[in-house]
């Protein structure tokens, strides 16, 4: 570690970590694209894994071979997307009886949800987990994203994602902090209320500039901090606070100034 | 000035001078500027709104030199990455490219739009403060009704406003709009075509509502505003109840140069205000709406909030089974009702009120000093009661939002407040009127007992008592200086001959309506009740520090401490202004 902090400065050491930074996503590529082939051709071991996995954590409700029971869906047929989507976003395994499954802390980790999703789709066939091409948005379109958007999800999900209120205590989330694939999966496997977008419904091109679109969105406001951004009611409650409120503050000063 | 003028100072000398001899304008302006006005805090608010008037103006000026008002398609073709190759209308393209190309035209939409919300705040607070002090009682009424005008003009304002940019929300809006009209009996689908010159949403409402927009509501609004300013000066300003003032005079400062000096620095601290707000928080980010298309509504759409309560209206009414079809023609009672009715009825309660007490009292005095709102018991808590319903209402058309931000389930909160909207004013009227009358029973008590000191004195015969302090003369008056209301009395049904008499009935009326405000009621300390108090009880005379004797109703002279502010008197009856 010394020996780094000394060379720190050296006139190579842009150079060095360059090359260094190259090759790591060179590698991390290597590890994950083949990853992404073999989540359409799982290993033996990868479906036996996560068959125990099921056994331990979702058989309680979705039964022992994944059938459903009262109130609790089928997961034959559903695919390796709507496992990911789940287990990773933290709704599964559920915990709490509620209009809906919540999101919360993913429970399980990465590589026993991959096990779990591989398991599921060895059931039946379904949508897998969109590849890495699927969801890069290099050279998507985000405006035809928010045509599409405005079209389909923000009578929910409000003009750019920030949530909305359904029936009976059931809401459609906040999509801030969603993963470009979690995206993508929750429109091929419409959790929860959300209804099914496949993939003759809305292009792979259309999801993947919807993408895009909330992509846009982390960039912030242009005109200042966005109040939450759920439009006129937070503008008229600040209205009353900061505008109201300070000006009466000051009438008061003004007034108490003179007598 | 120095004793040798500079040219430019007797050329101004001398225009005024020819000013002053063919107009008689140097009396007007001095009359004018030694006009008194009382000070106080909450006559600021009728000026915030009329400087966010103002602000409203510039602003407005700078914006309509970009806007487009077209509802021709365009494609956009500007550096917002969200829009690139959408067609949208040159409305909504001319308001992206006043928000993203034209220098400072974002904070200038943002300062505009703040001003209108705080426009329509001011306004609300003005109109309270003018409710629950009583400053709309004879001769006030019409200026009162002037005001009015002057809050639909801002709701209509606003409207037309928030319409303009041609977004999926304002679009949502004349929508909401559309089917409002649509809604009428018999007249509603031609008034509908009338207005968009066709079927909706059609190419005409931008363009019209830009006219209204920036022509004919500003110069309503306008010309009102100056006739509101005027009967303000005529009528002179009330002022607060305090020792030395009466119906007969103005105690405060003169117009020039304190209050213009105060008033004019006021503009600039509510520009102030308006700019930070413009300038540091997102308002009305249409690039995140998108331009209007009939067939998209995203969550969250909502109106701006002084129409918020329309909307909750809207919310709050059940949709099955009041939708009825007579005779081939569909009655739509589930807007009707909450968006024509219920407004019809507030707005209608509102402006007449002052005419309903008027009624009540048979009071055709003038009356220039404010009420304390406790005095007026059922006043205040009629208005209280409106602001509930209002605030009910409000929060109704915010249910989305309190849904998700408080976990509540939506249906839950709807028929909460279905029930809050008949309960909550109810409740809220009894416990103010309570609150008022209680408060104006621990008056009476501070007048004949006097604060508590928490001094204990123990006379030579054993007994304790505590010592308690008389008022001084301000806080006296504060409290004994109002009327005492009562319900008034009628002549019986029939005259001294036994024939019935013309006009009973009405007076029966009218004797319901007094009963309701002044039955309940707590009478002012007189004077033989204060001096009785003071004769008994020998602890309340014990020496505290020096009080003066009970000083009520006597004629209303000076009779507050020498260093007050100066005073004018003047006969109110007969003003005549030069
Ligand atoms: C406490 C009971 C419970 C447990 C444990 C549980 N689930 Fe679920 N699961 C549910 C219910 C109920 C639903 C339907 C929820 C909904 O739609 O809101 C559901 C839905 C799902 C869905 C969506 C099905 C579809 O139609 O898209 C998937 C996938 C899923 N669960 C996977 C799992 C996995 C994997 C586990 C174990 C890690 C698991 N669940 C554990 C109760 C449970
Ligand atoms: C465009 C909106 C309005 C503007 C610019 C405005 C402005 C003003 C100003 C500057 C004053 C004198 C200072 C004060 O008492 O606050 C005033 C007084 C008054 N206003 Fe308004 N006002 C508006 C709307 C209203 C409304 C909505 C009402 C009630 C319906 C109203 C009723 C009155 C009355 C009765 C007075 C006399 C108050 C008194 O003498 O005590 N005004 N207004």
């Amino acid at each position: 570690m010394k020996a780094i902090a000394a060379r720190r400065h050296h006139r190579f050491a842009p150079a060095v970590l360059l090359a260094l930074a190259l090759l790591l996503t060179g590698a991390v590529y290597a590890a994950l694209a083949p990853s992404a082939a073999s989540a359409a051709a799982p290993s033996e071991s990868d479906i036996e894994a996560g068959e125990a996995l099921f056994q331990a954590n979702c058989a309680t409700c979705h039964g022992p071979s994944a059938e459903g029971r009262d109130g609790v869906p089928s997961l034959i047929g559903v695919g390796a997307a709507a496992v990911d989507f789940q287990v990773s976003t933290g709704r599964m395994p559920m915990q709490m009886n509620g209009p809906q499954a919540m999101a919360k802390p993913p429970q399980l980790d990465e590589e026993q949800t991959r096990q779990l999703a591989a398991y599921v789709a060895s059931l039946a066939p379904g949508p897998a987990i969109p590849t890495a091409e699927q969801v890069d948005t290099t050279d998507a379109d985000p405006a035809n994203g928010m045509a599409v958007f405005r079209t389909n999800c923000a009578m929910c999900h409000g003009a750019i994602g920030k949530g909305g209120a359904l029936s009976e205590g059931k809401f459609a989330p906040d999509l801030s902090g969603s993963t470009p694939t979690q995206v993508y999966e929750a429109m091929l496997t419409g959790p929860q209320s959300m209804p099914v977008f496949n993939e003759a419904n809305l292009s792979p091109e259309d999801k993947r500039d919807v993408i895009a679109f909330l992509e846009e969105q982390q960039a912030g406001s242009p005109g200042g901090t966005d109040l939450g951004a759920v439009g006129p009611v937070a503008e008229g409650l600040w209205v009353w606070v900061v505008g109201i409120g300070l000006l009466i503050g000051l009438s008061v000063w003004i007034g108490a100034k003179s007598s | 000035m120095s004793p040798r003028a500079t040219t430019g100072a007797r050329a101004a000398g001398g225009t005024a001078d020819y000013l002053d001899q063919r107009t008689g304008i140097g009396l007007a302006v001095k009359s004018f500027a030694r006009k008194i006005f009382p000070d106080h805090w909450s006559f600021l608010l009728g000026e915030i709104a009329l400087y966010s008037f103002v602000v409203l103006l510039i602003t407005g000026v700078f914006l309509t030199l970009f806007f487009v008002p077209s509802m021709g398609v365009v494609t956009y073709d500007g550096p917002l990455a969200t829009m690139r190759g959408q067609e949208m209308s040159e409305a909504f393209a001319s308001t992206l490219h006043l928000s993203f190309e034209v220098t400072g035209g974002l904070l200038m939409r943002q300062i505009h739009h703040w001003a209108a919300l705080l426009f329509m705040a001011s306004i609300i607070t003005h109109m309270m403060r003018v409710f629950f002090t009583g400053a709309f009682r004879t001769p006030r009424e019409v200026n009162w009704l002037v005001g009015f005008v002057l809050m639909i003009l801002g709701l209509a304002a606003g409207f037309t406003g928030y319409s303009l940019p041609d977004d999926v929300l304002s679009g949502n809006g004349l929508r909401i709009t559309d089917g409002v009209v649509k809604s009428i009996p018999i007249i509603g689908s031609y008034l509908s075509y009338f207005i968009f010159g066709g079927e909706f949403p059609g190419e005409h409402i931008i363009p019209r509502l830009f006219t209204v927009h920036i022509l004919l509501v500003p110069a309503l609004i306008l010309a009102l505003v100056g006739l509101h300013l005027f009967f303000v000066v005529l009528h002179k300003h009330t002022q607060y109840p305090g020792p030395g003032r009466t119906d007969r005079n103005v105690v405060g400062y003169p117009l020039f140069p304190v209050y213009v000096a105060k008033a004019g620095g006021f503009f600039f601290v509510v520009f102030g205000v308006l700019a930070l707000m413009g300038a540091t928080m997102t308002i009305n980010p249409v690039w995140n709406y998108g331009p209007y298309d009939p067939s998209p509504v995203s969550a969250g759409a909502q109106p701006d909030w002084y129409m918020l309560f329309l909307e909750g209206a809207l919310r709050l009414m059940p949709g099955q089974g009041t939708e009825w079809v007579i005779g081939g023609f569909t009655l739509s009672l589930n807007v009707l009702v909450p968006a024509v009715v219920v407004p019809g009825l507030l707005f209608t309660a509102l402006a007449l009120y002052p005419f309903i007490e008027a009624f009540a009292t048979g009071d055709k005095r003038e009356h220039h000093v404010l009420d304390r709102p406790r005095n007026a018991p059922v006043r205040t808590a009629s208005g209280v009661a409106i602001l509930t319903a209002f605030f009910v209402l409000i929060l109704a058309g915010s249910n989305d939002l309190l849904a998700t931000h408080f976990d509540l389930a939506i249906n839950d909160i709807t028929n909460v407040f279905r029930a809050l909207l008949f309960v909550a004013p109810v409740v809220a009227f009894w416990a103010t009127k309570r609150i008022a009358l209680g408060l104006q029973r621990k008056d009476r008590e501070l007048v004949l007992h006097g604060h508590e000191t928490g001094r204990i004195v123990r006379f030579a015969h054993g007994e304790y008592v505590e010592v308690h302090k008389p008022l001084d003369d301000y806080e006296r008056w504060l409290r004994v200086q109002h009327e005492p209301r009562r319900p008034i009395e009628i002549l019986p049904a029939e005259d001294e001959r036994g024939v019935r008499r013309k006009g009973y009935r009405r007076d029966l009326l009218r004797q319901r309506v007094s009963r309701f405000f002044y039955e309940d009621r707590v009478e002012p300390v007189t004077p033989r009740e204060l001096a009785a108090a003071h004769s008994h009880g020998a602890h309340d005379s014990l020496p505290t520090e020096g009080s003066a004797p009970a000083q009520i109703g006597s004629d209303g002279a000076h009779r507050g401490p020498d260093d007050e502010p100066e005073t004018t008197d003047s006969t109110r009856i007969d003003v005549v202004h030069g």
